[in-house]
């Protein structure tokens, strides 16, 4: 059967499986990857079906844990490494920006680093400090790197393909409260670009643009707004390295007002470079500033504060009217 | 316990490391030995139980000509950092032995991962030395197909490579290979968590790797008693596998020691450290002052271990080589170095397009985008100048 409806998380596991069904140099590395199938269970029952040799459980080391895949990738191999949660990827930042981003250029292009660093991101669920961050600004600003994010189970099962496939270091940031969402996955469709953005919602009044676990978050506002007799689109980004501009120039030159919506902290986030590219793309079709919702600048705040911290429905209807009234 | 009483510890060695050796991640039992020399700083030969070699007089010279030339091809290029052809250098002064006795243990199968100081393993390697001076004389960041000689680009961050060598020693045992990966590093990488995760991960996987670390004496300024209270090759033990500290001024143990890593490497028995204990003559690079942290006394030491010297003297004593091969050496280094002296001076800077190429395998719309705007930008000025 070629759709069926799973979750985002069956939907990154079944994708993985075809991953490692059609290319014998693809390997799954990490910790607690193997027998537990991950912490979040997304490489579950892998190991039992293609071996240690495949899927293989690591020291608890980070910058390990991809420094050696650095080296599998440089003899051929394709590692998909995970990550455990957001706020450990900072024992391998510099493995990540130092190496991985740059060691195809200084070999000036004679060797590839087709490794997938999987992160499961972003806040929601309750947890501990260090387990609910949105890093991937930091990312995204180091060339050599592409950075992206699914929102829904589709996604997350071809833009895994997509990011497998890729000869280039991908940082695929995996939103962990959208893990249990289900979603339609046709596993014969022919998806998009890795990169390019797309359309969750059309509207005519103004758009919102969002990637990962805000997507969803920007469609239930949408949906508000539309009670309203706003109407509102939502650009999913799919994508914060390379941005797909254009679809979001079309959108906005389309609508006249842009919000720009993500967990991580505003102050030098996604958004900045957003406002900053589309207010000079789209300059005379603007009829606001380009706003932007998002985490403050301070660190994640202990889980009972969560939600005050997390752009929720109100904080982006809040943004909308803000746009609208100008 | 002092590092030196440590240090001086008789071993309790005798036979036990080569059986512990066959049983794969168990470290040998009582302590690593001691210094592996198997020539003297005089120029004796002396035999070591554990590493025997048997060198034609023909290998012999080959050996002491790959010191030779690559003391000179290092002496030309500090000679070009001083006359402003290249922005740095990091010379291989006094390592000369550690590098060519590893590197000549090498076969062609193998592969290295260095750090930026390795040019005698690249010169052993068959990479051609002028392709060493480009990232120093800033036309590019490394600029050589590492597989084209199973020679891994330099790397600047001290022990990051020891992960990319493990890594890599990880997929040829997945091949089923036979062939071994060795990692250069220094003292001072060796406080780097990196290191302690590449013997980690090395170890738990059995990877055919081996770690040579050049013990230097000095990173930049700092002594080795700033890295390790502990001799380096002991910390081995604690990770499970062999260490050994060899002579690094004294090719033929270099060779020997690296060449029994390797073969034990090749059979599947894991990785194995290698403390090439020697010193750097010079500067850590061409901008640092070594006459600020270190006493004369101590260059001149070892100065007294010079490992072409020795060789040289052994060499002589032995018959193994006559006046007509060190003048046709000496010619062949004058010639060496003029070559690279043409070749730094001929190199181009990169075509200002250039950084913008390979950024990307697959291609990035937003370098597509920036290369246009710089292209663009560019062809202004020649429109001006019109």
């Amino acid at each position: 059967m070629a759709v069926a409806k799973m979750s985002l998380a069956k939907a990154l596991n079944e994708s993985l499986r075809r991953a490692l069904d059609t290319d014998p140099k693809v390997l799954i590395m990490g910790e607690d990857v193997g027998k537990l199938g991950g912490v979040f269970r997304i490489t579950d029952g892998l190991q039992k079906d293609f071996g240690e040799e495949r899927v293989i459980d690591t020291p608890l080391a980070e910058s390990g844990i991809v420094g050696t895949a650095i080296g599998l990738a440089l003899r051929g191999y394709r590692p998909v490494v995970e990550i455990q949660f957001d706020g450990f990827v900072f024992p391998a930042y510099d493995q990540i920006v130092t190496q991985l981003a740059k060691m195809h250029a200084r070999a000036l292009g004679k060797i590839k680093l087709p490794v997938v660093v999987r992160i499961p991101y972003g806040g929601g669920i309750g947890a501990v400090e260090h387990h609910s961050e949105s890093p991937e600004a930091l990312f995204a600003h180091v060339a050599g790197l592409k950075v992206v994010s699914p929102s829904n189970a589709s996604d997350a099962y071809w833009m895994m393909q997509q990011a497998v496939q890729s000869d280039d270091p991908v940082i695929f940031f995996e939103p962990k409260r959208r893990y249990w969402d289900k979603g339609e996955v046709d596993t014969e469709a022919i998806p998009g670009a890795l990169h390019a953005a797309s359309v969750a919602r059309t509207g005519t009044d103004l758009t919102l643009a969002a990637y990962g676990p805000m997507v969803k978050v920007c469609l239930e506002a949408a949906a508000a707004a539309q009670e309203e007799g706003k109407s509102i689109e939502v650009v999913d980004l799919r994508s914060m390295s390379p941005i797909d501009f254009d679809t979001v120039q079309a959108s906005v030159e389309k609508t006249g007002r842009l919000v720009v919506v993500h967990e991580a902290p505003v102050f030098y986030g996604s958004g900045a470079e957003i406002a900053a590219r589309i207010t000079e793309r789209c300059f005379y079709h603007l009829e606001a500033p380009v706003l932007r919702v998002g985490g403050y600048h301070a660190p994640y705040p202990p889980a009972r504060l969560e939600e005050e911290y997390l752009p929720g429905l109100d904080r982006v209807l809040d943004a909308v009217d803000r746009s609208l009234a100008y | 316990m002092t590092v030196e009483s440590t240090a001086a510890r008789k071993p309790r060695r005798s036979s036990k490391r080569t059986s512990a050796a066959k049983t794969p991640a168990k470290a040998p039992e009582g302590s690593a030995p001691e210094l592996v020399q198997l020539l003297t700083p005089e120029g004796e030969r002396v035999e070591h139980p554990d590493y025997s070699i048997d060198l034609t007089a023909e290998e012999l010279r080959g050996l002491y000509r790959d010191m030779v030339l690559t003391r000179r091809f290092d002496a030309e290029a500090t000679a070009l950092q001083r006359q402003g052809e290249l922005g740095l250098w990091a010379s291989l002064l006094g390592q000369e032995a550690a590098q060519i006795g590893s590197g000549r243990a090498l076969h062609d199968d193998d592969y290295v991962f260095p750090t930026y100081r390795e040019h005698g393993v690249a010169w052993c390697r068959g990479v051609d030395p002028t392709n060493l001076l480009g990232m120093f004389r800033g036309v590019n960041h490394g600029g050589w197909d590492p597989n084209s000689n199973n020679f891994h680009l330099y790397t600047i961050v001290i022990g990051s490579q020891t992960l990319h060598a493990t890594g890599y020693a990880m997929g040829v045992a997945k091949d089923g290979a036979d062939s071994a990966v060795i990692a250069y590093f220094g003292d001072g990488a060796s406080s780097q968590g990196d290191v302690a995760e590449a013997f980690t991960f090395s170890a738990v996987y059995n990877a055919p790797v081996v770690f040579f670390c050049q013990n230097n004496q000095w990173a930049i300024s700092e002594p080795t008693e700033r890295q390790t209270r502990v001799p380096l090759y002991q910390r081995a033990q604690g990770f499970g596998f062999p260490g050994v500290r060899v002579d690094g001024n004294d090719v033929l143990a270099c060779l020997a020691v690296t060449r029994s890593a390797l073969e034990r490497a090749r059979r599947g028995e894991g990785p194995t450290l290698v403390e090439a204990f020697t010193y750097r003559m010079g500067a850590h690079t061409t901008s640092d002052d070594p006459t600020k942290y270190r006493a004369d006394e101590e260059r001149a030491a070892w100065e007294a271990k010079d490992p072409i010297l020795r060789l040289r003297a052994y060499l002589e004593k032995q018959g193994a080589a006559d006046e007509a091969f060190f003048t046709a050496l000496d010619e062949e280094s004058e010639a060496l170095g003029k070559r690279v002296r043409e070749a730094v001076r001929a190199m181009p800077d990169p075509d200002r397009m250039a950084m913008f190429d390979h950024i990307y395998a697959d291609g990035n719309p937003l370098v597509d985008e920036e290369r246009a705007q710089f292209a663009a930008y560019q062809a202004s000025f020649a429109e001006e100048g019109e």
